[in-house]
């Protein structure tokens, strides 16, 4: 190769930073920052190939760019490490970000903000690179926090909606919280290896495997606490039963942000922090257990949630809180692997979803509601035939991406005996093909319900937003088998190596129930849909009278129970404060105490300013004698002798 | 009766107090304070010209011409504004000019 691997991984990272920056200074013109956006991510996506290709088949290059920080022992390297699993995710986020950049051209045509659309897109893409290129614990951090950044911008872009604005604080606020699980886990992990390299802890880490620290009082497995502490962070990003609020508010934000970082990349950070911790994860079967059932519970939850939704961003949003769960799931049972196969094939066909559901809601002249849409199937064929690839790969139909994916999932969940978790993986099968096909058939079929005006207007997408739609349709079909190939035949030389943990060899046999279940539920699923909502449309209108019905459309009433909980006594504790200690104390002796003891002066000094002049004059007389006096006396205290003969000698 | 450098203090410390005075209790008209101003000046000048008699240093006597110029130029300046304070006032009373009260 040409080029030094140090040179290509510069490549990688550098574009999206720079013509970010630049994208966002030129924002006033809207050609220049596209055309700069879209090279840079098409740049970086090039050079991650041709690393790729170059490193193959030893997926392994690690390297220091600069020294960040040295505090202490603490000494944390600016550099790059890539690796099986971190050109994967290098090579998914570049392609999904470029076909988002391409697709955004068209969707934002006509926003005023387009240049700072872009270059936002842009920087959150070298954010995410940076996590995911990270050879140690503090550059990691630093993606971590500025993908979720980004993501606040993004989120509240349209800043002069209140919605948007309360959705991207929510999204950030909640995002913390999960950050406190996180930043402790870090100090964990530099307390117990002092270094915060992933290479050093990989290594140090059977000799801490029998380690036990006081916590709270009691006595702690170390490597089981910073598992936890670890996951809860992933929690925060990836949007895990508890901190999952913000996800559905997030999208509040224009469509192409959902599928890029609410669909494709940044809620996988979680996930891909999980995996790059497999052997630590290893050690702390607590954590595992811990992840296997907030997972299962999340994919439950979300599932159940998105049967009841009527927008159709939420519905898909959901359904990622779901997919999402599988992934979390698949990592408490040690299936790293396929955790990370599903994130590749659901950042595919879920990045298509979204973006196919923006094109919905283009052709709808922004109606999200679809409840309000129905019929328009022949009016918008391509993306309707986006929406149906992209819901048969979700379903995990057979051949679609989703059902090689899932059905790894699924049996590594089997073969790990957890009975409890399998169910809930088949029920979630199951409730997913549902939701889906109640989406399409709600969405796109029947009596139309919108205004004739909406309807009249109904066009397909342009073809700049097309074609993003195609490549992903194509990844939603073939990544599935290409990806079943590639990390579990590993029949094209491709190596994990040291990266992923890979505990139980993937071809076990398995009984052939354990195969056909997961496709048997989904058919199920649809077949359910299709009778309620298409065969008899009045089971569903009395379906939304049951108090069931109603408990999942308010979300099992979580952010209700938020409010009550945590947000009420916040604000009640925050407003006593500001009352009595910014109020009455800071601002009283502050700067209303300053301004008032200078009127106070004021008022008296001005009377000093009589206007008549023989005033000023005694004034100024009195201070020449008195100064006058001063000096005498100074001069008669340092010398008294001298003084008196000095002044009497001349009399 | 021999006149010394007392006598000569003396006298320039009662035309400095009676300018002095002056200042302070003339309350008319703004030209006595120019005079009185004058008094004062010519009280240092006295001054000036005993102490250079006295210590055999001619460069008193250079300063007190020095003065009597500077006096001349301050006399021509403040009648000066004088004539432009009585056309835009119409009077030169010294306890109208009170603008800069408080």
């Amino acid at each position: 190769m040409f080029l030094s691997h140090l040179a290509l991984s510069l490549l990688i990272l550098l574009p999206p930073l720079v013509c970010g920056v630049l994208a966002l200074y030129f924002h006033k013109r809207p050609l220049v920052s596209q055309f700069l956006t879209c090279f840079g991510i098409f740049i970086s996506f090039v050079f991650v190939v041709i690393l790729w290709i170059d490193l193959f088949p030893e997926l392994y290059f690690q390297a220091d760019f600069f020294k960040w920080l040295k505090v202490d022992k603490l000494r944390v390297n600016f550099g790059v490490l890539f690796d099986s699993l971190s050109l994967l995710m290098c090579g998914i986020v570049t392609l999904i970000s470029f076909l988002v950049h391409i697709y955004s051209l068209g969707y934002m045509k006509h926003d005023e903000g387009i240049g700072r659309f872009m270059a936002y897109l842009s920087l959150f893409t070298f954010a995410m690179l940076l996590l995911v290129s990270a050879p140690n614990m503090g550059q990691l951090f630093m993606g971590w926090e500025g993908v979720g950044l980004f993501s606040y911008l993004l989120i509240g872009f349209w800043y002069e909606r209140p919605r948007a604005n309360a959705a991207s604080m929510k999204a950030f606020i909640v995002n913390r919280v999960g950050d406190v699980g996180l930043i402790l886990g870090i100090c964990a992990l530099f307390w117990c290896f002092e270094s915060l390299d992933f290479s050093v802890i990989q290594i140090n880490l059977a000799r801490k495997s029998a380690t036990y620290i006081e916590f709270f009082g009691c006595s702690v497995h170390l490597l089981t606490l910073i598992g936890v502490l670890l996951f809860i962070g992933a929690m925060g990003k990836s949007a895990q039963f508890g901190l999952h609020v913000w996800l559905p508010d997030a999208m509040e934000g224009p469509t192409p942000v959902s599928a890029l970082i609410h669909a494709a990349t940044m809620v996988t950070a979680g996930v891909f922090l999980i995996v790059r911790f497999s052997h630590l994860y290893e050690y702390a079967p607590f954590a595992k257990d811990m992840m296997l059932f907030v997972g299962a519970f999340t994919a439950f939850y979300g599932a159940t949630v998105a049967l009841t939704q009527t927008d159709i961003k939420r519905v898909i949003a959901y359904s990622t809180c779901s997919q999402l769960g599988y992934m979390v799931l698949a990592c408490g049972c040690s299936a790293y692997v396929s955790a990370i196969f599903h994130l590749v094939t659901h950042a595919f066909f879920k990045a298509l979803l979204f973006l196919a559901a923006g094109s919905v809601i283009h052709a709808m002249s922004d109606e999200q509601d679809i409840e309000k849409m129905g019929g328009i199937f022949r009016l918008i064929p391509t993306t309707y035939t986006m929406m149906w690839i992209g819901s048969l790969a979700l379903a995990g139909l057979p051949f679609f991406a989703g059902y090689y994916s899932k059905d790894l999932i699924l049996s590594s969940v089997f073969l790990s005996d957890h009975q409890v978790a399998l169910w809930a993986g088949l029920i979630v099968a199951f409730l997913t093909a549902f939701y889906s096909w109640r989406l399409l058939i709600v969405a796109f079929h029947g009596k139309s319900h919108a205004d004739e005006q909406v309807v009249a207007h109904i066009h397909e997408s342009p073809r700049v937003m097309l074609y993003p739609l195609y490549v992903l349709a194509f990844g939603a079909i073939f990544s599935g088998w290409f990806g079943w190939k590639w990390f579990v035949d590993q029949s094209f030389g491709f190596q994990w190596g040291d990266a992923v943990v890979t505990p139980h060899s993937l071809h076990t046999l398995l009984p052939y129930w354990v195969e056909s279940v997961p496709v048997l539920a989904a058919l199920l699923g649809i077949g359910f849909a299709v009778y309620i909502y298409k065969i008899r449309p009045e089971i569903s209108e009395r379906l939304k009278t049951l108090s069931f019905y109603k408990f999942l459309d308010n979300k099992w009433y979580v952010d209700e129970v938020y409010q009550w909980l945590w947000l009420r006594p916040v604000l009640t504790i925050g407003s006593f404060f500001w009352r009595q200690g910014d109020r009455q104390i800071i601002d009283r002796l502050g700067p209303e105490g300053v301004v008032d003891l200078s009127l106070f002066l004021s008022e008296r000094n001005h009377k000093l300013q009589s206007g008549y002049a023989y005033h000023y004059a005694f004034a100024m007389l009195f201070g020449v004698v008195l100064t006058m006096a001063i000096c005498f006396c100074l001069l008669y205290r340092a010398a008294p002798a001298t003084f008196v003969h000095s002044m009497m000698g001349r009399f | 009766m021999f006149v010394g450098v007392s006598h000569y203090l003396i006298l320039s410390s009662l035309l400095f107090s009676l300018g002095t005075l002056g200042v302070f209790l003339n309350r008319r008209h703004v030209i006595n304070i120019l005079m009185s101003i004058e008094l004062i000046l010519l009280a240092v000048n006295v001054n000036f010209v005993a102490f250079s008699a006295e210590l055999k240093d001619l460069s008193g006597q250079v300063f007190s011409l020095f003065i009597l110029t500077v006096a001349a130029a301050e006399a021509a300046i403040g009648l000066a504004i004088l004539v432009v304070y009585f056309r835009n006032r119409q009077t030169i009373d010294i306890d109208d000019a009170t603008q800069m009260k408080g």
